[in-house]
């Protein structure tokens, strides 16, 4: 209740958040059309489809959803940890957020480059000789990886940028909105992997 | 210093817990595909990953401990969605 300083600065957290989830909503529904399209072509090309998850690596799908599972958690403890004014422990969180989404990123460059080893790219004969089913499975897995891999991209910066401004004191435990609605992207980057992490590499 | 509401400040442990339970979920939706559920693969993968999700958005996205009006929005989101998606398959069952 009493007033710490004498300057009375105009902010809205509250707004800023709905704001940052509407955002958050039309990221879903283009996520949500991306679905869609794939439980048509899935539907109506089930053995193909099947066939061509045996291409993927289960294990590396495995090791990149535990890596984003861990940096969501990393992020939502930074935010706990600078309402608690702890600032080292912040910077600590973030920092290894971020290096947990290069080595996000690291891993989807050798899946991909596997790929293409193999002649699976968008528009190959490989593809072409494989057929229909095969062609949208492809199409659809570099599609949505390669969207959800810029999201990825924009996280880090996001986040690096966050991580300045608390190294700045710019984000301090009275006003570190800012920080939770990069903590919000950075979820649903989390929560989008989630779904494509079963209906790409879980299906043979 | 208090701009709108009290601010919930979540414990770490909170946050262990759920990551704990988000590894074990996915731990187990790889570990059912070896079993050959047949059609309820599908189902069972979507399940847990809507488990999953339901927890990322309630702990990590702070639902549970925000004021009620975010989580109503996103409810409303997840009903449009469902709604498209529900009137797509329609169209393609029947056609």
């Amino acid at each position: 209740m009493e007033q710490t300083s004498t300057h009375t600065e105009h902010r809205d957290d509250t707004a800023s958040k709905i704001g940052m989830w509407l955002f958050i909503f039309t990221e879903l529904l283009l996520f949500g059309g991306l679905f869609i399209v794939y439980s048509v072509y899935r539907f109506k090309n089930p053995v193909a489809f099947h066939l061509a998850a045996e291409e993927l690596s289960k294990l590396i799908g495995t090791i990149n959803t535990v890596i984003l599972l861990i940096s969501s958690m990393t992020v939502a403890m930074s935010i706990s940890a600078i309402q608690l004014a702890d600032r080292k422990k912040a910077i600590l969180l973030l920092s290894g957020t971020i290096t947990l989404a290069l080595v996000f990123l690291v891993n989807k460059y050798f899946e991909w480059h596997g790929k293409f080893e193999h002649g699976l790219y968008p528009g190959s004969q490989e593809l072409f000789d494989l057929g229909q089913g095969d062609i949208l499975f492809f199409g659809l897995y570099f599609t949505m990886t390669g969207l959800h891999a810029l999201h990825i991209i924009v996280g880090i910066i996001v986040l690096t940028v966050m991580l300045v401004k608390v190294i700045k004191k710019n984000i301090q435990s009275d006003n570190y909105a800012q920080l939770e609605n990069a903590g919000l992207y950075w979820h649903l980057v989390d929560l989008i992997w989630i779904f494509l992490f079963p209906l790409f590499y879980l299906i043979s | 210093m208090s701009q709108n509401e009290k601010h919930h400040i979540v414990k770490y442990r909170t946050y262990i817990f759920v990551l704990l339970g988000l590894l074990t979920l996915t731990g187990i939706s790889v570990a059912v595909t070896g079993l050959n559920l047949g059609p309820f693969a599908v189902t069972v993968a979507l399940v847990l990953a809507g488990i999953k999700s339901t927890l990322v958005l309630l702990f990590f996205m702070h639902l549970k401990f925000d004021q009620p009006v975010y989580g109503i929005m996103v409810l409303f989101v997840l009903a449009v969605f469902v709604v498209v998606m529900i009137i797509t398959f329609l169209d393609y069952s029947f056609r």
